[in-house]
């Protein structure tokens, strides 16, 4: 197997610009632009750099890239990208696009949804996505041209019709089940970190009202006076530093909240076998209803019952000729049927072949991250508390000095 | 400096010295009584002692807060400028507690317990007959002598003249030490407010975080429920979130139990010494009146100089007392101060140290297991 994009050229998103330009419609609009340098990696030779390439792009043309992997490859559970809006945001943090630490996070998810991307088996070898990261002009039209708009299943987007399915792949069912589940238990998860994080951001900052007030206390008092001083400014480093310690946390909600638009990509795949096997479903309905009609007619016996049947019986039989023409085309559209049904039932055979690979590929590459992400949340922790344990060890010398 | 022959005070006696106690005296189980009128509680109080001046070694009395009041208010007529303790106030404005809940009636039973017992030590104090009286008379021996003080008119006229003759009284002769004081006062009042202010919202803040927290925990379980290679990891971080709730909870429980009290004793402390203050300046004050009045009548000196003399020798005590008890109760605070802060300190350490023990534990039983898997990919 070929060895992905990622492992012969590095890729970051190293910058983020605000621009300013003219939309669609000629009105004027802020936005950001990300610089995606792009480098080859070359076997190790003493003081040679690949140069470094690099164009860029705005998040629209990220947009338009995902959607046009998503329809081009719909067995694969396509990467994400960072949210278009901030979402599950506590109170400090800003729900403005513009904020500086929103387009930073929002870079880093882009450098990860490129990333992503370019270690897919089979994302990786796209031409598109090739061009995105090298050519400069003209991909957008590149993109276009490609028809895939056309190809789009504007049911897909549909999420909330329901089709009913007779025989769908039980192991798709239960994976629209789980992703359905991962879903609502990671937004559920995001929300309430991000009040935990308001919370416990109240408690440190509270705590930082101490310093002054210990200070103006200890211009009264003789003994106390230095304790007192000293134990303040520790509680105002205490008060700081719950800056850092949840800027780090919003990192770990970060990688949570990609798995929650996995989930979406991962249903998209379910939701595009069961359009399939619906399509294959009432495909072969169709093909034997007609291969019915045409019996009937041919034996001039009407074994089931059928409003066509009941109509011709009351409002008069055809006439031979007629009856001819009808069964000739119904037995063309039989074996053009029959043939469309056999090709349906191979294109739904290879694509729960090779979605299903692709969806095993996923388990582990989640399993794996997210046991990562909750070990890193540990450990986040266990500083947060080391350094607790440093302040207050701190204090407590200072108050028993008192 | 001087002291007269009258002060009582040649002894300083400190919280920590206990060993030189002779009075120990406790306040417990709290008695609802409904009458046709009115519902209240009662103390039990119970006083062991060795002294000479007790009848019997062990006392057992019910006592209700208005007894509280009338022993605290004897104790100011009596010593207008030593530094009654604190008691705990009559209602509770900030409607975190109802009146009568388990929890308000056990905070001010320890609150109570508290003022006996600073009281009994405090070295003059500790001899008043009513305080005596207090701990040992029965329910109607109490009574009756509650009615043989001072009317209830005569001391409200105490109070109007206190407070009539605070506002012109005693300030310009006042000594620099007592200035000093006053000037201490309100900036500790000022402090001590905003700190009392501050420790609640820190309590606020705390339990708002605890009451998420909650939540927390349990999501990461029911997440565990529909996976199942990381669903032991799932289920170590909801273990690890529960077990740092149940430590905040502790920690809140330890600002409740100590800080906020102690904060609160000394936002009544200052209210106290302002007012102890100004009873001293009121002494002065009619000494100085008097003088100040007989000052244009040369020729009647002599008559008024045995008053003047007794009005001398009250604002001389009055001032020692004060001096004496303000020293006293600047040691206790420092003492108070240092070690319930200390105290919140090691409550935090506490706190910080299980949470680490706990994730830590995690991540120990999270690498194991990745060995675990290395290992056995190894293996052919």
């Amino acid at each position: 197997m070929e060895d992905c994009l990622a492992k012969k050229m590095e890729i970051t998103v190293s910058e983020a610009e605000k621009r300013t330009g003219r939309n669609a419609v000629n009105m004027q609009e802020t936005y950001t632009a990300y610089l995606i340098e792009t480098r080859a990696i070359e076997s190790q030779s003493e003081g040679q750099c690949a140069p470094v390439d690099s164009l860029w792009r705005r998040y629209s043309e990220f947009e338009l890239l995902r959607n046009y992997l998503s329809v081009t490859y719909p067995h694969i559970v396509v990467p994400p990208l960072p949210e278009k809006r901030a979402d599950f945001v506590w109170h400090k943090l800003s729900a403005d696009n513009m904020d500086p630490d929103f387009v930073e996070r929002r870079r880093i998810g882009l450098e990860n949804f490129l990333l992503r991307v370019a270690s897919h088996p089979v994302l990786c070898q796209d031409k598109i996505f090739y061009s995105f990261l090298t050519q400069e002009g003209g991909w957008k039209e590149m993109v276009n041209e490609t028809g895939f708009q056309l190809k789009a299943d504007s049911r897909l987007k549909a999420l909330n019709a329901t089709f009913r399915v007779k025989n769908p792949d039980k192991r798709f069912t239960e994976l629209k089940h789980y992703s359905d589940e991962l879903q609502s238990v990671i937004s559920h998860l995001l929300r309430v970190r991000a009040r935990v994080a308001d919370r416990l951001y109240g408690v440190y900052k509270v705590h930082g009202n101490y310093g002054r007030v210990f200070s103006e206390w200890s211009a009264i008092e003789k003994e106390m006076g230095d304790g007192l001083q000293s134990a303040g400014h520790h509680m105002d480093v205490y008060a700081a530093s719950i800056d850092d310690i949840l800027e780090e946390e919003e990192h770990y909600a970060d990688q949570l909240k990609e798995y929650l638009f996995y989930a979406e990509a991962l249903r998209a795949v379910c939701r595009k076998h069961e359009l399939m096997q619906y399509d294959l479903e009432m495909a072969a309905q169709d093909l034997t209803s007609k291969k019915q009609q045409c019996e009937e007619l041919a034996t001039g016996t009407v074994r089931t019952f059928s409003l066509k049947g009941m109509t011709s019986k009351l409002f008069g039989q055809e006439n031979p000729e007629q009856r001819e023409a009808k069964i000739k085309v119904l037995e063309e559209q039989i074996q053009e049927g029959e043939e469309q049904l056999k090709s349906k039932n191979l294109e739904g055979r290879d694509f729960v072949k090779s979605a299903w690979a692709d969806i095993e590929r996923f388990k582990e590459q989640k399993n794996h991250d997210l046991k990562e992400a909750l070990i890193s949340y540990a450990v986040m922790q266990i500083s947060m508390c080391k350094k607790g344990i440093q302040v207050w060890t701190n204090a407590k010398e200072c108050f028993s000095k008192m | 400096m001087p002291i007269s022959p009258s002060s009582m005070i040649n002894q300083y006696k400190f919280e920590d010295e206990s060993e030189l106690r002779d009075l120990f005296i406790t306040v417990d189980d709290p008695e609802s009584h409904i009458t046709a009128i009115e519902t209240f509680i009662t103390y039990r109080v119970v006083t062991k002692t060795s002294r000479g001046e007790f009848d019997s070694s062990e006392y057992e009395v019910r006592r209700r807060y208005q007894d509280f009041l009338w022993l605290k208010s004897r104790l100011e007529e009596a010593h207008p400028t030593l530094i009654i303790p604190p008691l705990p106030e009559k209602f509770i404005m900030k409607g975190m507690v109802e009146r009568f809940s388990d929890e308000f009636i056990e905070t001010r039973r320890k609150a109570l317990h508290k003022f006996l017992n600073r009281i009994a030590d405090h070295p003059t104090l500790t001899f008043n007959e009513d305080f005596k009286i207090f701990l040992t008379a029965q329910a109607w021996e109490l009574s009756s002598h509650k009615k043989q003080g001072p009317g209830l008119l005569s001391r409200m006229g105490q109070t109007v003249r206190a407070v009539a003759s605070s506002v012109r009284g005693g300030v310009k002769n006042r000594p620099e030490m007592f200035t000093e004081m006053n000037s201490y006062m309100e900036t500790f009042s000022q402090k001590i407010n905003v700190l009392d202010k501050i420790a609640h919202r820190i309590y606020k803040e705390e339990r708002e975080y605890f009451n998420e927290m909650k939540e927390y925990g349990p999501i990461h379980t029911l997440w565990s429920a529909s996976e199942e290679d990381i669903a032991e990891s799932l289920k170590g971080v909801a273990s690890c979130i529960d077990k740092c709730c149940k430590a905040t909870e502790k920690r809140m429980a330890g600002l409740s139990e100590n800080l906020l009290p102690i904060l609160h004793e000394y936002v009544l402390y200052s209210e106290i010494l302002m007012g102890v203050l100004k009873r001293r300046d009121h002494i002065q004050g009619e000494l100085d009146s008097r003088v100040d009045a007989l000052a244009s009548k040369k020729t009647e000196k002599d008559l008024f100089s045995e008053e003047i003399g007794k009005l001398e020798d009250k604002v001389e005590c009055a001032n020692n007392a004060l001096k004496a008890d303000w020293d006293r109760w600047k040691q206790n605070m420092q003492c108070d101060m240092r070690s319930t802060f200390t105290n919140v300190a090691e409550n935090n350490l506490r706190y910080y140290e299980e949470c680490l023990a706990t994730w830590e534990s995690f991540l120990a039983s999270q690498t194991v297991e990745l060995h675990v898997e290395e290992d056995s990919e190894d293996k052919p």
